[in-house]
């Protein structure tokens, strides 16, 4: 690699930022491995015999469920169940959480200046890069631990449960070190961070299309390899080595792409721009656009494709039916027919969707609050805008970004949908199950507006929101919540759409919140100090 | 109705009129009964430490934050409820120009231009180049000192009636602050009204007609530089024939000899007094010179009695 000197103070850079995100760092580790650790309860209770176990294994093995929750591997003994309950969405969160804390540590910290200082220090180049894989890679070891112990500790097998802690661990691993060399391309962190993403949401998709398929595209996802380890069902060890070789040769290349950069600058040269600006940009809602309509294509392309792959899978889950008579026998026996598992499982696929399109909106009302803490705020109040015009700009691209997320989805589910099973009826079906969650994204988008304008110093919070919803939607029967619980996800009011007829109570209900939400937002954003 | 003639013939004098502006973060007072008037057409120095509160003045006036105490009123308007009518009519550069990274510099210029609804193109081309600004650049790319001419740019190619400058020419090389000089001069021979916060004292002295030190959220002085200078003290250095025992006089400090010459200070409202004693002295030779801009300021943080200066540093985020 390189001379040691370049690796000087990375030790105290690990201090450093342990010290600084002890909390949110904490908070993730707990946080998976409570999650972890309640499921396994949880299932331990669904099925208290082996014969529930076994009704339970020949339910889940439908490729409409598989295309969600990964392969179906142990699925009649518990821990089998524990790890496909949880399954791929669990992963996601642990490559999330390495994804978020790499970027926070690197260009983040990097972009914000802070990192020349510290480099003026006698501090190596790769230092920091370093340092922040260490912390990352600690924290993903800390995950694996802690929930294989609680695995052990709930009297689940212990090779089982090393397994499953060290598959944990493995995609922390990879996600770590790819955001690693994203943070090395782009002098953006919300480019570098992007990227990382769009390999994230690219591993889930692959292995999706792949375990529904039973074909190898899994093998090309990182979430594909903690899932072919087979935690307790006879595991096999050697797919996690790839994950961790894969994690070490982008850590090499990450320090390489380093040696051939500037502090401060991407592997992309910045280009130059207009002189002058164009006409339509003047007004707050034009600038608003103009920062953001990047960041709405990457969400609406990024969820359309997984509505792509997804509307595309309708077909397996139908040749699937087709080899099994019996299932066919089962569902109509119990009041159903086969077309209400195609619409159980366009109803599943419309709810990832919008769950994507809320963390676009989340993040986009936050941009009011990310602007003023950069001071961006103030040039523009200055001038003869309103506050309430600025707010309205941001917010009418939020809004109106997140139905564009939606529509386009949905359209992409639709007719994707339509186009396998030859049935145009399904375009409208799958249209209507995304545009359905349209009311509970606008709470999505109430929450953090009110959060900047009556508690802008914990703003953030409002991600809380897209975390309980994501417990809800995907463990929310497994986690066995009180009710309560399910009721503050905005979700958990939306109809399933087309398995249940949407009804105009929760729609009215779901408004009347969000315009609740956002006239306390607005009232407090125009009367509070900026910036605070 | 003859004292809303009174009032609107004051109104037109005064562009900026605040009385007793108390502003509280917390429990902590960020200002503390300040005063600050600024005439029309006059270009108004805001002196102070870091920490004293000019910027959280500066963001009372342009209607950011809310005040606790005290009366404000802009170019005959409230700060707060008026704020965009207000807006109209005056330009502000802050001193930490924070930019949009993706937006170039000519695009920025113009987005606040129009929001502001008052873009001169003469100027703005003539600036750009005064100030020698690539405007093709991305704003991520610009150096301090670039940011800083972009926010000077979009502020100084209007033509409002008031410019609102918070310390604007931070980052600045010496040759763009001649520039800067230059443009604040004409501005003055519009008739404009300039109220600039700076630490640059030459450029204030070069600048400003009148000036307001300000320390600890509170004016301490207020005025022409000549004012200052008069109210202030006399710095003496004198040769006399017999020894003169100065030491104890009243107005009179720091007395020293150095190189057979005894150099004190003395109140003005007591040179005369000390004269009297110096020339029954006789003297040989007599140097007076009236303090620099930099001795009065100075002098209000050298004061025993006020609150230690590092009380005031720990009130950075609040300025």
């Amino acid at each position: 690699m390189s001379r040691p000197s370049h690796h000087a103070g990375t030790f105290g850079l690990v201090l450093a930022g342990l010290r600084r995100d002890r909390v949110r760092i904490g908070m993730w580790v707990a946080g998976i491995t409570a999650m972890v650790g309640v499921s396994a309860q949880s299932v331990q209770t669904l099925f208290p015999t082996q014969a529930d176990l076994d009704a339970a294994a020949a339910s889940s093995d439908n490729p409409a469920i598989v295309a969600f929750q990964g392969p179906a591997y142990g699925l009649d003994t518990v821990g089998g169940q524990v790890a496909f309950q949880i399954g791929a969405p669990g992963l996601v969160l642990v490559g999330l959480m390495a994804l978020l804390q790499t970027g926070r540590l690197t260009r983040t910290e990097e972009e914000a200046g802070r990192l020349e200082l510290v480099r003026s220090l006698p501090v190596g180049r790769h230092a920091p890069t370093l340092a922040a894989g260490i912390l990352v890679g600690a924290m993903c070891a800390a995950v694996g631990l802690l929930t294989t112990l609680a695995l052990v500790a709930l009297d689940l097998p212990v090779a089982g449960s090393i397994c499953f802690g060290l598959g944990y661990a493995a995609v922390g691993a990879v996600f770590m070190a790819i955001t690693l060399v994203t943070a090395q391309i782009s002098e953006n962190p919300r480019v570098a961070n992007g990227l990382a993403g769009l390999v994230l949401g690219a591993s889930f998709i692959l292995r999706a299309v792949g375990d529904a398929g039973e074909n190898a595209l899994s093998w090309l996802s990182p979430i594909g390899w903690s899932q072919q380890a087979r935690p307790f069902a006879d595991e096999r060890w050697w797919p996690l080595l790839i994950s961790f070789g894969v994690a070490s040769v982008l850590l090499v290349v990450a320090t390489k792409l380093e040696d051939h950069r500037d502090l401060g600058a991407g592997l992309l040269a910045p280009k130059a721009g207009p002189a002058r600006a164009a006409p339509r940009l003047s007004s707050p809602f034009a600038l608003a656009l103009r920062l953001q309509r990047g960041s709405v294509a990457a969400w609406a392309g990024g969820t359309a494709a997984l509505a792509l792959v997804y509307g595309g899978l309708t077909s397996a889950i139908e040749s699937f039916i087709d080899d099994n008579p019996q299932l066919e026998d089962f569902f109509t026996q119990s009041g159903g027919d086969v077309a209400d598992i195609t619409s159980s499982y366009l109803a599943t696929s419309a709810q990832v969707t919008a769950l994507i399109g809320s963390g676009y909106v989340i993040q986009s009302v936050l941009r009011l609050r990310s602007e003023e803490t950069r001071e961006r705020t103030e040039p523009v109040l200055a001038t003869a805008t309103s506050r309430w015009r600025y707010w309205l700009g941001h917010l009418t691209v939020a809004v109106g970004g997140a139905l564009v997320v939606l529509v386009a989805s949905g359209l992409v589910l639709g007719i994707s949908a339509a186009a396998v099973m030859g049935d145009v009826s399904l375009v409208a079906d799958g249209f209507a199950a995304v545009v359905a969650y349209f009311p509970a994204v606008l709470v999505m988008a109430g929450v953090p507006a009110l959060t900047v304008g009556l508690f802008p110093k914990y703003a953030a919070a409002a991600w809380g929101l897209l975390l309980v919803t994501f417990v809800v939607s995907f463990f929310g029967t497994l986690l066995d919540l009180p009710g309560w619980v399910l009721a503050i996800s905005p979700f958990d009011h939306v109809a399933l759409v087309p398995v249940e007829q949407l009804s105009l109570g929760p729609v009215v209900a779901l408004c009347v919140v969000a315009a609740v939400l956002f006239v306390v937002g607005a009232a407090s954003y125009r009367r509070r100090d900026i910036p605070v | 109705m003859g004292a809303r003639q009174e009032d609107a013939a004051r109104m037109s004098e005064m562009a900026i009129e605040v009385d007793g502006l108390i502003k509280e973060f917390g429990s902590f007072r960020a200002l503390d009964g300040l005063d600050l008037h600024v005439r029309r057409g006059e270009v108004h120095g805001f002196l102070g430490p870091n920490g004293s509160g000019k910027s959280t003045t500066i963001r009372v006036l342009l209607g950011m934050l809310r005040h606790d105490g005290g009366s404000v009123r802009l170019l005959g308007g409230d700060p707060w409820d008026d704020a965009v009518e207000l807006h109209r009519r005056l330009a502000y550069v802050p001193g930490d120009v924070n930019l949009w990274p993706k937006l170039t510099g000519g695009e920025i210029i113009d987005l606040l231009g129009r929001l502001r609804g008052d873009l001169d193109e003469d100027r703005r081309r003539d600036l750009v180049e005064r100030f020698e600004l690539d405007p093709t650049k991305k704003a991520r790319t610009y150096s301090k000192g670039n940011r800083q001419k972009v926010g000077l740019v979009a502020a100084l190619a209007s033509r409002t009636e008031l410019l609102v400058l918070d310390e604007p020419t931070s980052g600045l090389d010496p040759l763009m602050e001649s520039v800067f000089q230059d443009c604040i001069k004409e501005a003055r021979h519009e008739g404009r009204t300039v109220l600039l916060s700076s630490h640059i004292l030459a450029e204030v002295e070069a600048l400003c007609e009148r000036v307001s030190i300000i320390r600890s959220g509170r004016t301490v002085e207020s005025g022409t530089l000549d004012d200052l200078r008069r109210t202030s003290h006399t710095s003496v250095s004198v040769r006399t024939e017999r020894e003169v025992d100065l030491s104890g006089f009243d107005g009179v400090r720091e007395v020293r000899t150095e190189h057979g010459h005894l150099r004190f200070e003395v109140d003005n409202a007591r040179l005369s007094a000390a004269l009297d004693v110096l020339t029954d002295g006789g003297v040989l030779s007599l140097t007076c010179s009236p303090p620099t801009l930099e001795e009065l300021f100075l002098r209000h943080y050298d004061e025993p009695g006020h609150v230690p200066a590092g009380a005031a540093d720990s009130t950075d985020t609040a300025s």
